[in-house]
């Protein structure tokens, strides 16, 4: 049976092909309500943005497929972005994601076994005076130390190591 | 006249943009409103005429803050005046030039100030719909300007009728998905038109045929922000910020080895060394610099030598880089260039396009050869080649990705050759070749 969205989120769709003269033009903020409702974009969210937007499946596919940022069916519940931008480069990014995909135990671009965490390396998230910078979904974790990692990591219920220290305080991250 | 002319007092200097950053529930409506807010529009859209408005902002001086430089009431005077098609706004929030960090604050701490910069800039040009193209990345900023655009909603500010006068404007907040050259003018129309981010051939220039072949106005965050302060204290008062050429106040991104990384709202002009060691207090463990990046990633790097560089249009021009979008990235002497050219250029062959094959390849190629300098297995003449293939990677294309890549990494072959050639004829290079070994947040 194919794709429907809910009628709260059918109401947002109708509320925003308003804002465009061109139905098409809805199509990216589309796709973040079908990732919203469907927890993903995969094959047939594509198939119902088609519908909805009134073009082709091939279209939308190529469509996300351009871009990085949608949360797609091969991803993990959760995706771990560590940027690797230069400005985080220079405070440890990529110390920081070899430490990260170690203590998961996967590799950068890969997704555990459980298909709880991704990570992934994301281009400058524009926080370059917090460097080094994760995003977990819609929050930032700004100057990433080990011990900070440890606790990103404990949200997303890796339980920190013995070892590591006791976490800084202060606002090292939002939501 | 001199080329460059000598900034006003940065010391004098008070933030003008950032004048509420940080003060509490600075980015609702009832705090802008008791700080004067929308003052400015309410007189410009009630006393002026549309075409006294473009005239007083190209008297001002004002230049685009995303990176070009170019005048904004130029910009907007190339719109049609008579016209049967709709005209748009489509203000360009997809910060994403690396180090670039300044859109950020006024979305999420101010947005109202530049909802005020829109409206001024919509009564002038005659224009009824506008976008902010927001990265999708920056979930709050989207999320600060949604609240903002209802509150105004709310209070009558936009919709129908502002300001009791014969002015419609609708204001939509569209997020990105995740692509730098989204943040390039047509490639950010592409994808607001529903489609992959691809840039188009200019001419004709969005002025004239943009956002739904329709004559649309693209402007910065920044660039918006500012309109409102120079209808509220006027031409002679902005014009005595900054220099002759680059008048106004301008937010630096500063970013990598200082003690204060920050954004800063300082005058135009402002020396580089001024910058890194007055404001940001200096380099940790007083150590030296080896480069500094002045504009965001596809600025040209400058050496040591060059700190005395205004931070200008014409003053970085003059020093062979660029102002940009005023992401300042600084590098200390510990700092491997090789390993920062090649994250450089990663970033730019992984943000291709891919539509020109100068680009597509050209980054490609770049990144590669950088890659095998930096594991050992670098070739004497690889200096040469990659040098080369940047010639053929400059104006070649249809936008100027492909350039942001070369122009950096051409500064970096030329300045530092010999710091290159050694690394090249030793194999391994003996200096650190990671960035960093650990990870090492500031403060």
């Amino acid at each position: 049976m194919s794709r429907e969205l809910s009628p709260e989120a059918q109401k947002e769709f109708d509320w925003l092909v308003t804002r465009y003269p061109q139905r098409e033009a809805a199509m990216l903020p589309t796709l973040r309500l079908i990732e919203r409702e469907f927890g993903c974009i995969d094959p047939e969210g594509m198939k119902l943005c088609a519908q909805l937007i009134g073009c082709s499946p091939a279209k939308v596919f190529g469509v996300v497929t351009f871009y990085t940022h949608y949360k797609r069916e091969t991803d993990g519940e959760n995706v771990v972005y560590v940027c690797g931008t230069l400005p985080c480069a220079l405070r440890g990014s990529d110390a920081l994601a070899d430490y990260l995909c170690d203590r998961v135990g996967i590799g950068l671009g890969e997704t555990t076994e459980d298909r709880k965490i991704t990570i992934k390396k994301v281009e400058c998230l524009a926080l370059c005076d917090q460097a080094p910078v994760c995003q977990v979904e819609d929050v930032d974790w700004l100057r990433v130390s080990k011990e900070k990692a440890d606790e990103m990591l404990e949200s997303l219920g890796i339980p920190k190591r013995e070892t590591a220290g006791a976490a800084a305080g202060g606002e090292e991250k939002r939501s | 006249m001199s080329a460059i002319s000598k900034p006003s007092d940065t010391l004098a200097f008070e933030p003008v943009l950032t004048r509420y950053i940080g003060k509490k529930d600075s980015h609702t409506l009832d705090f802008y409103l008791s700080h004067g807010g929308y003052d400015a529009a309410k007189r410009v859209v009630r006393d002026y005429k549309p075409d006294e408005v473009i005239d007083a902002v190209k008297k001002s001086g004002l230049r685009g803050r995303g990176g070009a430089g170019f005048p904004c009431g130029l910009k907007w005077s190339f719109v049609p005046k008579k016209t049967d098609k709709p005209k748009y706004l489509v203000c360009n929030a997809d910060e994403s030039e690396p180090g670039t960090f300044k859109d950020r604050v006024i979305n999420e701490e101010d947005p109202h100030q530049l909802l005020e910069g829109i409206l001024i800039t919509c009564w002038a040009v005659g224009i009824e719909t506008a976008y902010i193209y927001i990265r999708g990345e920056m979930w709050r900023g989207a999320q600060r300007l949604k609240a903002a655009i209802d509150e105004a909603y709310a209070k009558g500010y936009l919709g129908k009728k502002i300001f009791g006068k014969k002015f419609n404007l609708d204001v939509t907040v569209h997020r990105g998905a995740g692509a730098y050259i989204c943040g390039e003018e047509t490639g950010m129309l592409s994808s607001l038109e529903g489609g992959r981010g691809y840039p188009k051939l200019k001419p004709p220039f969005p002025a004239v045929e943009g956002l739904f072949r329709c004559p649309t106005v693209v402007n910065n965050v920044e660039t918006l922000a500012n309109l409102p302060h120079i209808f509220n204290r006027g031409i002679e008062w902005y014009r005595s910020i900054g220099t002759e050429e680059s008048p106004g106040p301008k937010l630096f991104c500063v970013s990598g080895h200082v003690n204060k990384p920050g954004v800063y709202e300082r005058p135009l002009g402002i020396p580089l060394r001024e910058l890194i060691y007055d404001v940001c207090g200096g380099i940790p463990g007083d150590r030296g610099i080896r480069a500094v990046i002045p504009g965001g990633s596809s600025a040209p790097f400058l050496g040591p030598d060059e700190l005395d560089t205004p931070m200008s249009y014409e003053g970085l021009k003059d020093a062979g880089s660029m102002l940009g979008s005023a992401g300042v990235i600084v590098l200390d002497d510990t700092t491997d260039l090789l390993s920062a050219l090649l994250n450089v250029g990663k970033f730019y062959h992984h943000e291709s396009c891919g539509q020109c094959t100068p680009c597509r390849e050209g980054c490609g190629w770049v990144e590669k050869i950088l890659q095998r300098m930096h594991d050992g297995r670098g070739r004497s003449e690889d200096i040469d080649l990659v040098d080369e293939i940047c010639n053929q990677m400059v104006g070649k294309t249809i936008c100027v990705l492909s350039d942001a890549l070369a122009m950096p990494a051409q500064s970096v072959l030329k300045k530092f050759r010999p710091e290159l050639e050694k690394l090249i004829a030793q194999g391994r290079p003996d200096v650190l070749c990671e960035l960093a070994r650990e990870p090492s947040p500031a403060l």
